[in-house]
């Protein structure tokens, strides 16, 4: 039996590789000083559904939502073996906090019509806030696992799942369809494959078709995209008016979400307490830190 | 999260400046496969940015993934279980990744599995790869056993080895060296002999086999009973399959990752390939040549992490109140390092394109031959390149190793102490390094090899075009000092013609390719210091020092200090 899956994947700042000038005088993050990467739980969403592709049969379909240059992303995600990417983008959807995102995302999955499976990283290293995925789950109305480490099983219309929990872990069963999102440890995302790199690395969505004829003005938009859909190398992209969905649901404007002050905090050096490493020593220690109630 | 292509500006600068057209061109017949495959390239320019996709790949598995590994590799080592090898857990998990990248038939052609890159690009990835842990270098690198075949067996050989490679299930051995045949391969004694229905078989014993558990076997052996020299030997390729044992494993100083295998050959079933009788004056030839290369890609990527090592180590010990990278005779050290590996690398890149060109240039003679077309002016350019090849390939073998030895060894020294301990890369470094200037033909061999070239002074037309050239600036007193170089080589070279004395000229050889070395590397880097502004330092310290080195060599050449070699057992008694 195969499967079809859908894996949720967001472009974000390289939190990990951070250098000077990427905080703002305000505190706010410049991102222009962050190189762009694959957040990396998604990574691992991905390379779980290609196993499960490789193991089972079937199709995986990478789905993004996000400026024009995510579309980078996408292709990352064909470098790696996804049949099929699709890019939300429009300036309509900026700006939206993680209830306007998924209701976005939940709609886009609801035109790419039946599916088996939804897999999505545990969070993004940007906002951590790990809500995307639950959240796409319950509009779906969607059974959901989060904090998937490994795929057990998956028999006919059933699969098993180990998700990790405080401590330990707890294998669960559910039906298909549902909806997972999965921790780093759950496997190493292969490599991008050199042919496919070579084959895809001119893929285009329909954003960045539209740029390359904003600047030429003997290149048609229309013929353009039939060229790129001809030679395979066409990114399916929706913008708001291939969505059915309500204009002020989506962005900013559907983002109940506000920041409302942000500190920029100096982590200064404490003060140094020289602790031997003596039974005695132990003890002062776990005294000090009761009293500091760190423990207890 | 170190990437050692992007974060390796000498490399790079090599990439941005590798002006292989012709050899891209001849690599991909004119773009013709594009029509064919969704992947091969449409123009030059495609080629390039597909190479260097690709390269990024590199080395993000080198720097990421497989670096961090080498020390495990290193103290796990391989073992054997039931007559087979069994890699260490690193290297296992390094070659599922790159056969995931399907980075395991760089070279071979579309329909055996492969990407068709050119030759230069694969050896920039073996430098890379090598850097990360030299001992890989010794799988990575032996796809070489498949385009032996791919060169010389027939389609059905081919159909039966190749694709085995792209998918992972096989790796490759050459099985050349036996108990009594090292450095004189002449004498090897592996029986080859044929049963009634024709059919090959091999029985006998290999030593010191890189990668001997491989799955693909390509096997030097006797296969005209009654000779005793190179001309009874022939080619064969085998599978490693339950007649071929896997005896031991050698215990050695370095490369741990890599099983050097003494393995037995119990009446396995072999195909011949090519034709009889041109096993080692043709093929073994061939295939040594491609090896050379991979070791000076292997000697390079040790020099680039050991100079890595010492750079970081350098910024980060203090003594005297000061980090010792402050200390000038430890910058000196430092800059000399770097000049070396730097010159190294430009030697390196200039001697694979030459072979790269003289490979693609006989594929396509064939091609010309296969349409009847006229291919006399691709023959000259041919025999000119493989005139070239057949001097810098040894050349550089020579003078890559041994400098990956005197980098290690620098680069342990400024480590002090600690340098010694395990506790540092550095001591593996050196104790991998210290290979490459043996296997694959001593560096006392690859001065044979290269002085034939040498001796004709085959490269006296490029020179005198070099000398002729007019060079920006400061570099024309570098360019001067090349003409001096070149006086005491023309001088040292009629010195040794006089004196006609085969001895003398085999001991004299090392001075003279030292001599000629620096003639040649002086004027690459003058080239590149005509392009780049940094590499006015490079090129001025090597120049420099090598106008010291030559008048050293001349001094050596023409003191009489070698006259006592025929007082040897006085000496040495």
């Amino acid at each position: 039996m195969s499967y079809r899956s859908i894996v949720l994947v967001k472009q974000v700042p390289d939190t990990a590789n951070i250098s000077g000038q990427v905080m703002k005088p305000d505190g706010t993050v410049n991102r222009a000083m962050l190189p762009a990467i694959f957040n990396p739980e998604d990574k691992v969403a991905l390379e779980l559904a290609l196993q499960t592709r490789d193991k089972f049969g079937g199709e995986v379909i990478a789905l993004t939502m996000g400026p024009p240059k995510a579309s980078e992303l996408l292709r990352e995600c064909l470098y790696m073996g996804a049949d099929k990417v699709i890019l939300i983008s429009d300036r309509k959807f900026a700006g939206a906090d993680t209830l306007a995102t998924s209701y976005v995302l939940s709609e886009a999955i609801k035109k790419i019509g039946s599916f088996d499976m939804i897999f999505a990283g545990r969070q993004a290293i940007d906002g951590d806030t790990a809500q995307v995925g639950p959240q796409t789950a319950e509009k779906l109305e969607l059974p959901q696992v989060t904090y998937t480490e490994k795929i057990v099983d998956i028999n006919k219309n059933k699969i098993t799942i180990r998700r990790r929990i405080d401590g330990g872990h707890e294998v669960l069963e559910s039906p298909l369809p549902l909806l997972i999102t999965v921790i780093k440890d759950a496997a190493i995302p292969r490599p991008f494959r050199a042919t496919r790199v070579m084959a895809y690395k001119n893929a285009r969505s329909l954003v960045e078709l539209e740029k390359m004829v904003e600047g030429n003005s003997l290149l048609y938009i229309e013929d353009l995209k039939d060229e790129y859909i001809a030679k395979s190398l066409f990114i399916e992209t929706l913008t708001m008016d291939e969505l059915s969905v309500e204009a002020e649901r989506c962005g900013l404007q559907g983002s109940p979400t506000k920041v409302y002050k942000i500190d920029s905090v100096v982590l200064g050096g404490g003060k140094h307490i020289k602790i031997e490493p003596t039974k005695e020593g132990l003890g002062q220690l776990v005294d000090k830190l009761m009293v500091d109630h760190i423990f207890g | 999260m170190p990437n050692f292509f992007t974060e390796n500006s000498d490399i790079l600068f090599h990439f941005e400046n590798l002006h292989i057209e012709d050899i891209v061109e001849l690599t991909e017949n004119f773009y013709e496969e594009a029509k064919e495959y969704n992947y091969a390239p449409i123009n030059y320019i495609d080629a390039i940015e597909n190479y260097k996709k690709i390269m990024e790949i590199v080395g993000d598995i080198a720097g990421n993934f497989i670096a961090p590994r080498a020390t495990e590799v290193d103290e796990q080592g391989n073992t054997i279980e039931n007559g087979k090898v069994v890699y260490a857990k690193g290297t296992q998990e390094n070659l599922k990744q790159l056969v995931d990248a399907e980075l395991m038939s760089v070279e071979f052609q579309r329909k055996f599995g492969g990407l068709n890159f050119p030759k230069t690009i694969y050896m920039m990835m073996l430098e890379i790869v090598s850097r990360a842990d030299a001992s890989l270098m010794n799988i990575f690198g032996l796809q070489d056993i498949a385009m032996t075949i791919e060169k010389f067996g027939d389609e059905e050989q081919k159909k039966q080895f190749m694709p085995g490679f792209s998918s992972g299930d096989y790796t490759g051995a050459m099985a050349l060296t036996e108990p009594d045949a090292g450095s004189d391969l002449q004498a090897v004694n592996l029986h080859a002999y044929q049963n009634e229905e024709g059919q090959w078989f091999l029985r006998g014993v290999k030593r010191f086999i890189t990668n001997g558990g491989g799955e693909v076997l390509l096997v030097l052996a006797r296969s005209e009973p009654g000779t005793k020299d190179g001309r009874g030997l022939s080619m064969f390729a085998c599978f490693g399959g339950d007649t071929v044992v896997v005896r031991r494993i050698e215990n050695k100083l370095g490369i741990h990752g890599s099983p050097t295998c003494e393995l037995q050959f119990n009446d396995t079933p072999a195909v011949l390939i090519g034709k009889r009788k041109l096993g080692l004056i043709k093929y073994v030839m061939d295939l040594m040549n491609s090896a050379r290369l991979g070791v000076s890609a292997q000697a390079l990527g040790i020099s680039q992490a050991a100079y890595e090592e010492a750079l970081a180590y350098a910024k980060a010990r203090e003594q005297f109140g000061q980090p010792i990278y402050n200390i000038p005779p430890v910058t000196n050290m430092l800059i000399d390092m770097r000049v070396t590996l730097e010159t190294n690398r430009s030697l390196y890149y200039d001697t694979c394109k030459w072979v790269d060109r003289r490979n693609k240039l006989e594929l396509h003679i064939e091609r010309l031959k296969n349409q009847e077309k006229n291919f006399q002016d691709e023959t000259d350019k041919m025999k000119w390149a493989n005139k070239v090849c057949n001097l810098l390939n040894p050349m550089t073998k020579y003078i890559l190793t041994e400098s990956s030895n005197k980098i290690t060894y620098d680069a342990l020294q400024i480590h002090g102490g600690a340098g010694y301990m395990k506790d540092f890369t550095i001591e593996r470094l050196a104790r991998d390094a210290r290979i490459t200037n043996i296997y694959e033909g001593t560096s006392q061999l690859q001065i044979v090899a290269a002085m034939g070239g040498v001796i004709k002074d085959i490269l006296a037309d490029h020179f005198d075009e070099k000398m002729n050239k007019t060079y920006k600036g400061t570099l024309n007193k570098l360019a001067d000092h090349l003409k001096e170089i070149r006086e005491i080589f023309t001088d040292c070279l009629k010195y040794i013609q006089d004196k006609n004395d085969p001895r003398f000229q085999d001991v004299a050889a090392k001075e003279l390719v030292d001599l000629y070395s620096f003639l040649y590397v002086g004027f690459l880097v003058l080239d590149e210091a005509e392009i780049n502004r940094r590499k006015i330092f490079i090129a001025n310290r090597y120049i420099t020092n090598a106008l010291a080195n030559a008048r050293k060599s001349s001094e050596a050449i023409k003191n009489g200090q070698f006259s006592d070699l025929l007082h040897a057992d006085e000496i040495l008694q």
